[in-house]
């Protein structure tokens, strides 16, 4: 495994440009967690509407350049999306890092696509698994709180 | 034995990690081990191995007597005036948790004063916590200063009439500050309060002398003097073995067990329920055998060496910080780069067979004052050379080239 697999361009962007950061106007449900191990944060802001679409979301952060990527690029792939897209989209993601799995739904855009995948050589480094999915984790539980 | 050629002496160095050659910079965290060390371990299980202590057979007596002598070997080693005042525990974890449990138990109440500093290593901060919890004990931090230092003046600030016991440690494992333990020993004599020092990063790195330094309780953990893991040595002056009442309860500490009263065995042995680490305590004859033929004081001036060497190749670089800078460091090197969280440092330096722990090290009461979430750690083992310190800090050019910062 290269290391340069690992740290690609759109993740190192992401890491340093973190899309939708901050704590989003109107949120309807939030949830945040940390590593222990390393002492990264990740708390998620969201806002869901009557037909249980996410209309909006962000998050406040800090942490490594994977864990810092994957939650703004969670927000991307997300945002206006309804649960039954954001529930598959989350289980594939998470079987991609921890069971090295192919993404399998198939509305996601050919950019959605590479960026996504982008996180995945991820399943080389177990000890980075939880930077990658703790704010995927996190987006379930937020949107479980109501 | 000659420290220019010591690698050899650790098996572990023989491979490579990623295609190179390994560089353990994680001593502080768990130091490797000398073939010296693992052959006992193995000679030790084919050919002497029983329970100790209990039996009476041919394999029990030589178990127990060689157990038995390594407890000689560490009173000598310490300086310590009894044998009696080395319990085995399972680590300096376990040790401090016994002092407080005990002591606790008889000496502190609502109110009483536990002092700590802001430099602990969570294994000496929540053991007391509890007593906090349940008896209503109250938790003084003496503060740390823009250095990384906790300075006498600082103790003796936080020193009321309600201080019971002072549990400070003699490194740190973060700002590698090497606290004036006598001088806060003999700062605490004064006003007969007891002091405990947690020796996991002293005792690797320095000469420990239970004499000279006049604390109460001195609480080491083995597997980072070259030792195995598993096993923890617990230094507690006399008067206090035979005062405090005994920690967990089980086989072996008892004197005598009926069905309405028990009464329990004395010295040491009160301390030290159930089975007892064997082939560890065994085998850690050799560490301090090892240590011995190089000589504490030798390694101590070689690890400052190569973390002075250290230090000013990273001073070099503008966009390195180092934490903290005490007036006495020990084998400790804590550092940042700027744009780059230390979780990422140590998975790219990892990719150069360059081992070195990142977070916040088990202190997060010391991280929380620094204003930082977490640190980078390279620490330093009599096995590093200055070789070791240029691939360290040329594998952390590469971290910038990596993030283009």
């Amino acid at each position: 495994m290269e290391l340069k697999e690992l740290y690609q361009e759109i993740i190192l962007d992401h890491g340093k440009n973190p899309r939708n950061k901050g704590k989003c106007e109107g949120f309807t449900n939030d949830a945040k967690a940390h590593n222990t191990l390393c002492g990264d944060k990740v708390h998620i802001y969201l806002k869901l509407n009557k037909d249980k679409k996410i209309e909006d979301l962000s998050f406040e952060g800090e942490g490594c350049a994977i864990s810092l990527a994957s939650a703004s690029i969670l927000t991307e792939t997300v945002k206006g999306k309804d649960l039954s897209f954001i529930t598959r989209v989350s289980d594939d993601f998470i079987n991609m890092i921890k069971n090295k799995k192919k993404i399998t739904i198939n509305s996601l855009t050919p950019d959605q696509m590479t960026t996504i995948t982008s996180l995945s050589g991820v399943q080389e480094f177990p000890m980075r698994v939880k930077c990658a999915t703790m704010a995927w984790h996190t987006l379930m539980s937020a949107i479980e709180t109501k | 034995m000659e420290i220019k050629n010591i690698k050899k002496e650790f098996p572990i160095f023989k491979q490579k990690i990623n295609g190179k050659p390994l560089v353990y910079l994680d001593s502080a965290n768990s130091s490797q081990k000398p073939k010296v060390v693992i052959d006992k371990i193995s000679n030790f299980y084919e050919t002497e191995f029983s329970n100790v202590g209990r039996s009476v057979h041919t394999l029990a007596v030589k178990a127990t007597n060689r157990f038995e002598a390594v407890r000689d070997k560490v009173k000598q080693y310490i300086n310590a005036k009894h044998r009696e005042e080395i319990i085995f525990t399972k680590g300096a974890t376990e040790g401090i948790n016994l002092v407080a449990s005990s002591f606790g138990k008889k000496y502190i109440n609502k109110g009483d004063e536990i002092l700590v500093t802001e430099l602990e290593h969570h294994s000496n901060y929540v053991p007391w916590h509890y007593l906090r919890s349940e008896k209503g004990a109250v938790i003084k931090f003496a503060q740390v200063n823009s250095d990384g230092d906790v300075e006498i003046d600082e103790i003796k600030k936080q020193i009321t009439n309600k201080t019971k016991i002072i549990a400070i440690t003699h490194i740190s494992n973060v700002t590698g500050a090497v606290l004036p333990i006598t001088k806060i020993v003999d700062l605490a004599k004064e006003r007969n309060i007891p002091v405990l020092i947690d020796g996991t990063q002293g005792a690797p790195h320095s000469h420990i002398d239970m004499q000279k330094i006049g604390c109460d309780f001195y609480a080491i953990s083995c597997h980072k003097m070259y030792g195995p893991n598993g096993l923890g040595i617990l230094y507690m002056k006399k008067k206090w073995v035979d005062d405090l009442p005994p920690y967990q309860g089980g086989g072996g500490m008892i004197d005598e067990v009926k069905q309405d009263s028990i009464t329990f065995a004395e010295e040491h042995t009160k301390f030290e329920a159930g089975t007892m680490q064997t082939a560890e305590v065994v085998s850690f004859a050799e560490a301090l055998n090892f240590i011995e033929k190089i000589g504490i004081k030798n390694i101590a001036s070689h690890e400052n060496e190569v973390l002075e060497y250290g230090l000013e190749k990273l001073r070099k670089n503008n966009s390195v910080n180092i934490i903290g800078s005490p007036k006495n460091r020990g084998s400790v090197l804590c550092f940042t780069i700027k744009d780059i969280h230390p979780h990422d440092i140590a998975t790219i330096l990892d990719d150069d067979g360059v081992a070195i722990r990142a977070g916040h090290h088990c202190c997060q009461i010391l991280h929380d004052k620094l204003g930082i979430a977490a640190t980078a750690r390279a620490s330093i083992g009599v096995y590093n050379n200055k070789e070791d310190m240029d691939i360290f800090s040329e594998s952390i050019k590469n971290c910038q080239k990596v993030f283009q910062v």
